[in-house]
């Protein structure tokens, strides 16, 4: 058999090679190809020839490995750039395109900026438009990259041209919280309408919705990174140019927001064309810090029961847990889009658990004193809008510390959690579009 | 076949052959092969994926176990959860017989009452 065993075993480096197939699926295959062999030498073929048979019906390689692609496609989220053909030539111009629009959205920003009457004052409608200023170019990127049809291309420019009449024919109140709130909630909105491109125009898949999911979490790491490097590279022109007595804040009053819409583009060329190297990144930071949140979390619900709320009942407290919640969900989203789906429940999913479940504690807490005053404090539209996002995060995190609950109990499969995550996504993006469209009429602008 | 009908209308067949007892990947395909009479044109390797597939719906579980000269090997099991998933296909797969049946039925009868003028 030592013959034999060589082949099998030159067979399997062979079939290593595609990215598809990970160890127990070479050790599962090798054990249907042994069994194979065994019968066929059973009816009386040499072990040579049996192999040769039982090689020939297992299928080719690139059969085999695009058959595995399938089923296992977030194996292969790194390598569904490279593995297409005459990638080192398109290289080039891929990078050229992600910087064409990079410059666009800047070009944008800073003529509106100039419009609304920089540097001498800055109009309020330039604040609430901002985000249409840059986001389109996403959008647009991502048109060209899918190489979406112009019929889809238009459809998708839709929701921008309602997004601009809507929020330029409402009369605000300058500098009124509405503004405030619609400055903020667009380009959520706006993200949203990137998912349609980014998707290729297929919204109701499930995976696609994982890979938008993944993408947003990636992009933001890129955007957070490119800042820190821009904000040490804005320090040292300030400390630099300081003895020639250029008024370094006024430099940077010019180049900072033109380069910040830019870095929006560029995060997400980041992320289209260096999958691998944040793959190994993202998942060591939700690793790192699901961990860390559900002990601080767990510290904070036993100080809010010895301490109580007391009066230190601060009117930000809702938007602060919003910002809590929507992290813990940020870190539920990323560990579940990162994690082998045919793998058992693992401590990390457990460590999940806890974190969810204590933030949905904590945030029930400050929920019911937040309502039993709210007759006392009344409501304003920033009120309505912190409560209602609360109210969201609060039943997407519920489903999911019960789905969750009930795959590590082995009465459910990750896959019914992966499917409520996706699912409940458009809720948000539907949720903020009325922050934008239906608050401010009801707020009557203010 | 194509591809893409042959995953889809396999599952119920493995289904099937697994409701028999549990199993691994080369008995399975070859109880596939038996029951389906050959109708599914595939290469081995094919079936892998959509047991992996299937066990990530949750309707099969599995297992390694180790085998005498050292290997181990992947036995695959339905969960109950297949079970009502295969129970309910094949209800739909009588239900659209019988509603089929009905139908043809109902055309004979509309074409014995059409060649019969004298009846109203």
């Amino acid at each position: 058999m030592d013959q034999l065993d060589l082949e099998i075993e030159e067979w399997r480096t062979f079939v290593e090679q595609s990215p598809a197939v990970d160890g127990r699926d070479l050790e599962e295959l090798e054990d249907h190809l042994r069994a194979q062999i065994a019968d066929l030498t059973e009816v009386g073929l040499s072990p040579d020839e049996a192999l040769l048979v039982a090689v020939k019906r297992m299928g080719t390689v690139d059969e085999l490995s695009r058959e595995f692609a399938r089923e296992h496609s977030a194996r292969l989220w790194r390598q569904l750039v490279i593995s297409d053909s005459g990638e080192q030539e398109q290289s080039d111009s891929r990078w050229l395109e992600a910087l064409v629009f990079a410059v666009a959205a800047a070009a944008a920003i800073q003529v509106a900026r100039i419009a609304a009457g920089f540097p001498t004052e800055q109009a309020s409608w330039l604040l609430r438009n901002a985000s249409l200023f840059v986001v389109p170019f996403l959008a647009g990127y991502f048109a060209r990259r899918r190489r979406l049809t112009l019929r889809q291309s238009l459809g998708m420019a839709v929701p921008f041209l309602i997004a601009a009449v809507v929020i330029n024919v409402y009369p605000f109140v300058e500098g009124g919280s509405t503004e405030l709130l619609v400055a903020t909630h667009l380009p959520v909105v706006l993200w949203f309408v990137v998912a349609y491109p980014y998707m290729s125009g297929v919204l109701r898949s499930h995976e696609r919705r994982m890979d938008f999911v993944r993408f947003t979490g990636e992009w933001f790491i890129y955007y957070v990174l490119i800042a820190l490097g821009g904000g040490v590279l804005m320090a040292l022109t300030a400390f630099i140019l300081d003895p020639t007595g250029v008024d370094s804040e006024r430099v940077i009053d010019w180049v900072l927001p033109p380069a910040a819409a830019g870095a929006v583009i560029v995060a997400a060329w980041l992320v289209e064309s260096k999958k691998q190297v944040i793959e190994n990144m993202a998942p060591v930071l939700t690793m790192l810090f699901t961990p860390l949140f559900a002990v601080m979390l767990v510290a904070s619900i036993v100080v809010y029961l010895v301490t109580g709320l007391g009066n230190a009942f601060d009117r930000d407290l809702l938007g602060v847990f919003d910002a809590l919640l929507v992290v813990v969900l940020g870190l539920v989203l990323y560990g579940i889009s990162a994690r082998d789906p045919s793998t058992p429940p693992s401590w990390m999913d457990r460590i999940q658990l806890v974190a969810v479940v204590s933030a949905l504690v904590l945030d029930v807490i400050v929920l019911g004193a937040m309502i039993a005053r709210i007759g006392e404090l009344g409501f304003t539209p920033n009120r309505t809008a912190a409560l209602g996002l609360n109210v969201l995060l609060l039943v997407s995190l519920a489903g999911t510390a019960w789905l969750s609950a009930r795959f590590i109990s082995g009465h459910g499969t990750i896959h019914r959690l992966e499917t409520w995550q996706t699912s409940y996504l458009p809720v948000f993006g539907v949720w903020a579009a009325a922050v934008v469209v239906v608050l401010p009429p009801l707020f009557s602008f203010m | 076949m194509d591809e893409e009908l042959t995953a889809a209308s396999a599952a119920p067949v493995v289904l099937t052959v697994l409701s028999e007892g549990e199993s691994y990947g080369y008995e399975i395909l070859k109880r596939v092969r038996e029951v389906s009479e050959g109708e599914f044109a595939w290469t081995d390797a094919m079936v892998y994926p959509l047991f992996h597939r299937l066990t990530r719906l949750g309707y099969l579980t599995t297992e390694w176990r180790a085998l005498p000269e050292g290997r181990r090997r992947n036995y695959y099991a339905i969960t109950d959860h297949g079970r009502t998933a295969l129970a309910r296909r094949q209800g739909l797969k009588v239900l659209a017989m019988d509603a089929l049946g009905e139908m043809w039925r109902g055309a004979t009868w509309l074409l014995t009452a059409a060649s019969r003028p004298g009846t109203p």
